[in-house]
């Protein structure tokens, strides 16, 4: 069977994920070698994962970390040993 | 199967001995992700640090309540994903949102955006803060139900069993919102990144219609 383009788009996300069974895979992989839309669709969808999960892409307020520490200090100070309250 | 790190397991047992302390040792890895999964969910930096701090209180109060059985990101990052979620709910266009909740899950074409000639080094491309600001804004508008699965798999890297679990889904509600997610991102993002980077189109040049 000779696969279409829209088949090839509907696998994209579990061909990226590693998901499909071997045939299925071998025969996405076979068009792609011989439909530089399909491959396009396919490298461009990859890159804008890489750079979504990319650390740069969402960044930190300024003093986050510093804030989040010392309200954290706070209730661990106003729970000295968890232990106490044990099974 | 070893789900915790040694490391990690011994970290919270002193904790839970007392050491309350080591409590920030602890989750100092974790602490960005933590942010970047409310933030993606609530669309606003300090409703954001405000959902991060809550998260890790309660993480703290419920310490005990973590057995081990998944990785201690996993724990967290379910913690905070519900965080982001009340927060939405309570706080963030409640009627916009809730309109966006009722998007269909039927089959439906998807069809992907062409591009021509977008073949930037993505680490590159990253170097564009504009770039860095659509990517957000395309995860920040897809879809509540779309966005949560993304920012599971795609940000935070959980697998399917752990999306599923978070969520509250079935692995193959996760398999289909991904893959539609994945999609709209797409569809959003080639238009503009194949025109920033026309520059390159002479070296890779790629021309189909």
């Amino acid at each position: 069977m000779k696969l279409e383009c829209k088949h090839v788009w509907a696998h994209i996300s579990e061909y990226l994920d590693h998901e499909l069974d071997a045939k299925l895979r071998e025969e996405i992989e076979k068009h792609l070698e011989n439909c530089e839309v399909c491959s396009a669709i396919l490298d461009s969808t990859r890159n804008i994962l890489v750079l979504t999960a990319n650390d740069r892409t969402f960044e930190l307020p300024v003093g986050y970390s510093e804030r989040l520490h010392d309200r954290l200090e706070k209730v661990l100070r106003e729970n000295p040993g968890t232990d106490k309250h044990s099974c | 199967m070893q789900r915790v790190s040694q490391d990690e397991a011994e970290l919270i047992r002193r904790i839970l001995a007392g050491e309350t302390h080591l409590f920030h040792d602890l989750i100092r890895p974790y602490e960005k992700m933590i942010y970047v999964t409310i933030f993606a969910m609530v669309r606003n930096e300090a409703e954001a640090e405000d959902g991060a701090q809550d998260t890790l209180t309660n993480a703290f109060r419920h310490l005990r309540s973590f057995r081990g059985d998944s990785k201690f990101s996993t724990w967290l990052v379910t913690i905070a994903m519900n965080e982001g979620r009340q927060r939405l709910r309570r706080f963030k266009r409640a009627a916009e949102e809730s309109l966006e909740d009722t998007v269909t899950e039927s089959e439906g074409d998807f069809t992907p955006a062409f591009l021509t000639d977008w073949r930037e080094v993505p680490l590159e491309a990253l170097e564009r803060k504009e770039l860095r600001q659509k990517l957000r804004e395309a995860v920040e508008s897809l879809p509540p139900i779309y966005r949560e699965v993304v920012v599971l798999r795609d940000l935070q890297e959980l697998n399917q069993e752990e999306t599923a679990a978070a969520l509250g889904i079935t692995v193959a509600a996760v398999k289909v919102r991904l893959h539609r997610a994945r999609m709209m991102l797409q569809k959003t993002l080639v238009p503009y990144l194949k025109q920033s980077s026309a520059p390159r189109k002479g070296l890779f040049g790629r021309w189909f219609q």
